[in-house]
């Protein structure tokens, strides 16, 4: 999971995350706000969310939310199932932030504002209204592109669904040898679709959160069971937790099966893979007790590229150059990758050589830069 | 630099012009701009203003010395020469840009599309160009790479007594020298370029630097290095002319033809153990320099500009820094030191992990550097106080004409 544990960027927002400094400076066109024109004007305070307008016809809708408390603010616009479409982050007293969310269809949504950034929110009803056709259902190659990422999710999921049930049967029979060798296989299914799975703001902490030594924060899912296993011996919960997460990862199958995805949040999804093996795989972060990182680093590379597989028929049409540099650039980093095999699986992180993480950083860097400009030519 | 060029421009006052319409199709676009179109209403760039780009050298060499520096060395991730070439010649356009005082592409750190990441990463948006200068150089492993000869005097230094040399801190394929009288201009620079160069380049090693440590015009004072002497006084100047010529340039006689009217730059990180030099008297410090503290006069002498007297019976010793680091003493060898002090924080043991990160533009280092640095290593008891602990060279090619780009006259010659 990304370091900030609530923070799913993966919906279809984009943030233009504007301080005083360049707010002034923006020459980005002015997106359909509240009918009439111009943003959602969100007045957030430490005790109350005042949205100017309830209502927005589908399409972008962009908010313009200033933070008159004195806590840091966030501000989120939630989907069925707190699903989160969009939100702003990190928006400091006094300060005034931009979010532009594409939501194509007409339904009932949620605004909140989460000063001091913990709890649900102070929330309220959002209507959107009428169908505007999303960017995808403008597109048949964008449509291609979103159906076959679903269906990719759809056998990812199943997948999961299999391997942590085995993971956590082995937890359950106390055979801590088996389930070590389980761990990092069902997670691999996992790593390759996070940021869908990230999208639900609630689940991602309950699944794959880590240990921080936060107070008032459980310790639950995956990680709290590499613990067990690896460093502590399995605990008097132990089985209660592996059933928790069986039943958080059948929810994650139940919402994925009715998630709507858009071609901007695959694309941004395939940036944010990478983005997680930076700063969470190459530095040995996520799997701190088995130190099976390297196979969350192949299953977020594998993530990226069925993502942007999925709308390679788009980008050979708009940006023909684009294609061949990010195929040159994956295959780099498969070669690299490669090299670090051993039987079925990968060498333990621990076996690392600086020079080791340095070749990672550069290979991901190398792959970062171009895979961040598929968003701006699928949305050009 | 002329005072045309001098005039103040910011990188909010061109995205002004952009956001209203105007169409910058390119660094030539932004340089007219610079030079006239600058209003009474763009900021006052008390940074010392536009220095122009191209020109028969490279800027950054003779320019007088701005106050900060950022340094990268840059290693090649591919031998494949069109990739290399494509780099440059974007990281041209960028730098060209960049030193008018604009973003490093069109449409800049906050263009039109929202859900694109931003061309410039943004920190110097309404900063004036301060007189930023990127100087490029080309080091002897990237030629090796590519399978171009290397001249001989880019062979690599020799060692010397007393280096401590951490690889990781040393050599590099390419360099990068942001020099700006604004830190956050120089880094701004750098990180950009370095963006730029991902999957073509990555960085091998990077230093600031900051208060200058060496004049390189008359009409600047001499400043000091963190042992606090003055430092570069006897160095070459912009305004010398025909000793730069002797000393700095390589004349087309020299070779290779890619190189005539560059030069070659010595980098050297020297760690200054500058808690132990603190507890030295006086007496000793000046007596180890060669020079008095406050005026930085020689020993002998009143004046800091006088002549040091290294005759019989001088009063400077026989094994002090100047002596030993003097043309006298080196054959008549002379550099262009362009140096700057740094802090890299603490050394985790108690002391500040500080020094002089030395660069220096000269014609063949093995005749210039290597000689004075060898006498230095071998008997400057200033070396009980420092150790070098980075060292590389890199061939810096000459000045840009119209419509040229870094390197094109050795990788397409």
């Amino acid at each position: 999971m990304s370091r900030r544990s609530l923070a799913a960027t993966t919906a279809a927002l984009a943030v233009v995350a504007l301080s005083a400094l360049s707010a002034c400076t923006s020459t980005a066109p002015p997106p359909g706000g509240a009918a009439g024109g111009g943003p959602v004007q969100v007045r957030a305070s430490d005790t109350a969310c005042e949205v100017s307008v309830t209502q927005a016809p589908a399409g972008n809708v962009s908010f313009s939310v200033q933070n008159t408390g004195t806590k840091v603010t966030e501000f989120y616009l939630l989907g069925t199932g707190d699903r989160i479409l969009g939100e702003v982050e990190n928006i400091g007293p006094g300060l005034t932030r931009q979010l532009i969310v594409e939501v194509p269809q007409g339904g009932q949504y949620t605004t909140a504002c989460k000063p001091g950034m913990v709890g649900d929110g102070i929330r309220g009803p959002f209507t959107v209204t009428g169908n505007v056709p999303g960017s995808a259902e403008g597109d048949a190659l964008l449509a291609g592109a979103v159906s076959g990422y679903k269906r990719y999710t759809t056998s990812q999921v199943e997948a999961l669904v299999t391997r942590t049930q085995e993971f956590v049967d082995a937890v359950k029979r106390g055979d801590v040898e088996g389930a070590k060798q389980l761990f990092p296989v069902a997670r691999t299914y996992w790593e390759r679709i996070e940021p869908v799975a990230e999208s639900f703001g609630d689940l991602d902490p309950r699944i794959d959160g880590r240990d921080d030594g936060e107070p008032g924060v459980e310790f639950t899912g995956y990680h709290r069971l590499e613990r067990d296993l690896w460093v502590t011996g399995l605990q008097p919960d132990s089985n209660a937790m592996a059933d928790r997460l069986m039943a958080d990862i059948r929810e994650l199958q139940a919402r994925t099966a009715g998630i709507e995805l858009t071609p901007l949040q695959l694309a941004n999804g395939a940036k944010e893979l990478l983005d997680e093996v930076a700063t969470g795989k190459i530095t040995g972060e996520e799997d701190r007790y088995s130190h099976t990182d390297l196979w969350d680093f192949r299953a977020n590379v594998d993530g990226s590229q069925a993502a942007v597989a999925a709308l390679r028929p788009v980008l050979d049409q708009r940006d023909p150059a684009l294609g061949p540099v990010l195929d040159q650039r994956f295959r780099d980093v498969d070669v690299l990758l490669e090299g670090y095999r051993q039987g079925d699986g990968f060498v333990l992180y621990t076996a690392l050589t600086e020079q080791d993480k340095q070749r990672m950083t550069q290979a991901i860097d190398a792959l970062g830069e171009p895979v961040s400009q598929v968003a701006a030519v699928i949305s050009a | 630099m002329t005072r045309s060029g001098m005039r103040g421009i910011s990188r909010r006052r061109l995205l002004g012009w952009t956001g209203a319409g105007a169409a910058l199709a390119g660094a030539g676009a932004v340089a007219g701009f610079a030079a006239g179109e600058s209003t009474s209403d763009a900021p006052a760039d008390p940074g010392g203003g536009v220095v122009p780009f191209r020109g028969v050298h490279q800027a950054g060499i003779t320019t007088p010395a701005q106050d900060r520096l950022h340094f990268v060395a840059l290693d090649l991730t591919t031998t494949d020469r069109a990739a290399v070439i494509s780099l440059l010649k974007r990281w041209t356009t960028a730098a060209e840009r960049m030193t008018a005082g604009a973003e490093a592409a069109p449409g800049g750190a906050v263009q039109r599309n929202p859900e694109a990441p931003p061309s410039d990463t943004g920190e110097a948006l309404g900063l004036p160009a301060a007189a930023l200068t990127i100087t490029f150089g080309i080091g002897g492993s990237l030629l090796d790479k590519l399978g171009i000869p290397r001249p001989p005097e880019l062979a690599d230094l020799p060692p010397f007594q007393g280096d401590q040399l951490d690889p990781a801190l040393s050599g590099g394929d390419l360099c990068l020298q942001a020099c700006a009288n604004d830190p956050q201009v120089a880094v701004h620079a750098v990180r950009n370029l370095v963006r730029t160069g991902f999957g073509t380049t990555t960085v091998r090693w990077s230093q600031l630097g900051f208060g200058r440590t060496s004049s390189t015009s008359t009409t600047q004072q001499t400043h000091r290095n963190l042992f606090g002497f003055k430092d570069g006084t006897n160095n070459l100047k912009a305004e010398d002319g025909a000793l730069l010529d002797e000393h700095v340039w390589v004349p087309p006689a020299q070779g290779p033809a890619w190189l005539a009217g560059g030069t070659y730059l010595v980098a050297r990180r020297i760690r200054m153990h500058v808690e132990t030099w603190d507890r030295t008297s006086l007496a000793e410090q000046e007596s180890l320099t060669g020079r008095t503290k406050g005026e930085g006069a020689p020993i002998g002498q009143p004046r800091e500009f006088d002549l040091p007297d290294l005759g019989p019976g001088s009063p400077i010793g026989a094994d002090a820094h100047i002596r030993l680091a003097s043309a006298q003493n080196n054959g008549g060898a002379r550099m262009l030191r362009r140096g700057y002090n740094f802090v890299d924080g603490s050394d985790g043991l108690g002391h500040l992990d500080a020094g002089l990160f030395f660069v220096a533009f000269m014609r063949d280092p093995h005749r210039q550097f290597v000689p004075m640095q060898s006498q230095l290593a071998r008997r400057d008891k200033m070396m009980e106080y420092i150790e070098h602990t980075g060292s590389a060279v890199f061939a810096v090619p000459p000045g840009l004409g119209d419509g040229a780009y870094w390197g094109r006259t050795v990788l397409e010659g």
